[in-house]
């Protein structure tokens, strides 16, 4: 007997991302979603965010890792409510192991919420998990091949940081040839060049994100 | 490995499916994958073989139809198959192109008694 089904097989995670979703919509809490390889600078990235930020706004993070509270703990440093979830060799963060965390946060006392997810350039991009914006870094060690070699993630991305400006002196990568290949890919994508360990740019990011946030606030 | 991930959900669609048609014994399962999604055809009959065992769909073959990368022009409509992402629109060259297939992750049947 042949049986006719036609479903989408993430069908279930896509249901609980709609939930959180629903439940940041209402909190007013705006949510992103950083992703990249692993040691592109995401937890840089999140630890130079929050000190710029902390003043003006609440902030939560979700710190997502095969194993390790590492992140967490610097995290943890910059005095902001963190939870670690430890995926236990799952690549990827999802929908309910977002859910399953929310209960460690108060809701009603965060303003931007900032998920961490697994170091990995495939994965993470299948799994929604009910964010405003998916962030993609992208160092220039890694090289300027990566937007055609990993294309559903540029493609699912809202903002690209082109991180370690600071060492293109050093490596063989065209910031330019990132920026024309993932445009080509999602004509959307804002960009940004940034340097997490300096400055270079990171203030451009910082601008987007509180504009980000207030619109989150008035909606 | 997100195909372990995939695997999961296909059996938990596919096991909750079984009741309304009375079927005990899955044979086949067919799938439409998208070439976006970079699922690799041998994992994920690997992964199955591993992921199904003990259950009704034990010993299933995946059947994957892989749907290919087409673009939308959005200057003159035309639709076209991607191939590369260097490529313009054939009609009239434009480069400012909307993805409209090659995301997909379904399950489309299955066949079992």
């Amino acid at each position: 007997m042949k049986v006719s089904v036609v479903k989408n097989i993430l069908q279930a995670n896509d249901r609980i991302a709609d939930l959180n979703k629903q439940l940041f919509d209402e909190k007013q809490i705006l949510t992103i979603n950083v992703m990249s390889s692993p040691g592109a600078g995401k937890t840089s990235l999140i630890e130079r965010t929050i000190v710029e930020l902390k003043n003006d706004y609440r902030i939560g993070v979700i710190e997502g890792d095969i194993q390790s509270t590492q992140d967490a703990e610097k995290i943890a440093a910059t005095e902001v409510p963190v939870v670690q979830i430890n995926t236990g060799g799952a690549c990827h963060l999802d929908g309910n192991m977002i859910r399953e965390t929310l209960g460690q946060f108060n809701l009603d006392e965060i303003d931007l919420l900032i998920v961490e997810n697994v170091g990995n350039l495939v994965c993470p991009a299948e799994f929604r998990m009910g964010e405003d914006f998916k962030i993609m870094l992208l160092s220039v060690p890694e090289g300027d091949d990566k937007p055609l070699k990993y294309p559903l993630m540029f493609h699912e991305a809202s903002v690209l940081l082109i991180n370690k400006m600071d060492l293109l002196p050093y490596v063989s990568c065209s910031p330019e040839r990132i920026r024309q290949e993932s445009l080509k890919i999602n004509p959307a994508l804002t960009i940004f060049e940034i340097s997490a360990t300096g400055d270079h740019g990171l203030y451009d990011w910082y601008d987007w994100l509180r504009q980000k946030i207030s619109i989150k606030k008035m909606s | 490995m997100h195909e372990l991930s995939i695997i999961n959900n296909i059996i938990e669609i596919i096991l909750a499916e079984l009741p309304k048609y009375n079927i005990s014994r899955v044979r086949a399962i067919s799938l439409r994958i998208g070439e976006m999604r970079q699922v690799i055809p041998e994992a994920m009959q690997l992964g199955f073989e591993c992921l199904a065992k003990n259950s009704p769909l034990e010993g299933a073959e995946l059947i994957i139809e892989k749907v290919p990368i087409a673009g939308y022009c959005q200057n003159c409509g035309k639709k076209f198959r991607l191939n590369d992402w260097s490529q313009k629109c054939p009609q009239c060259s434009c480069e400012r192109m909307e993805i409209i297939s090659g995301k997909e992750l379904e399950i489309v049947e299955f066949e079992g008694s």
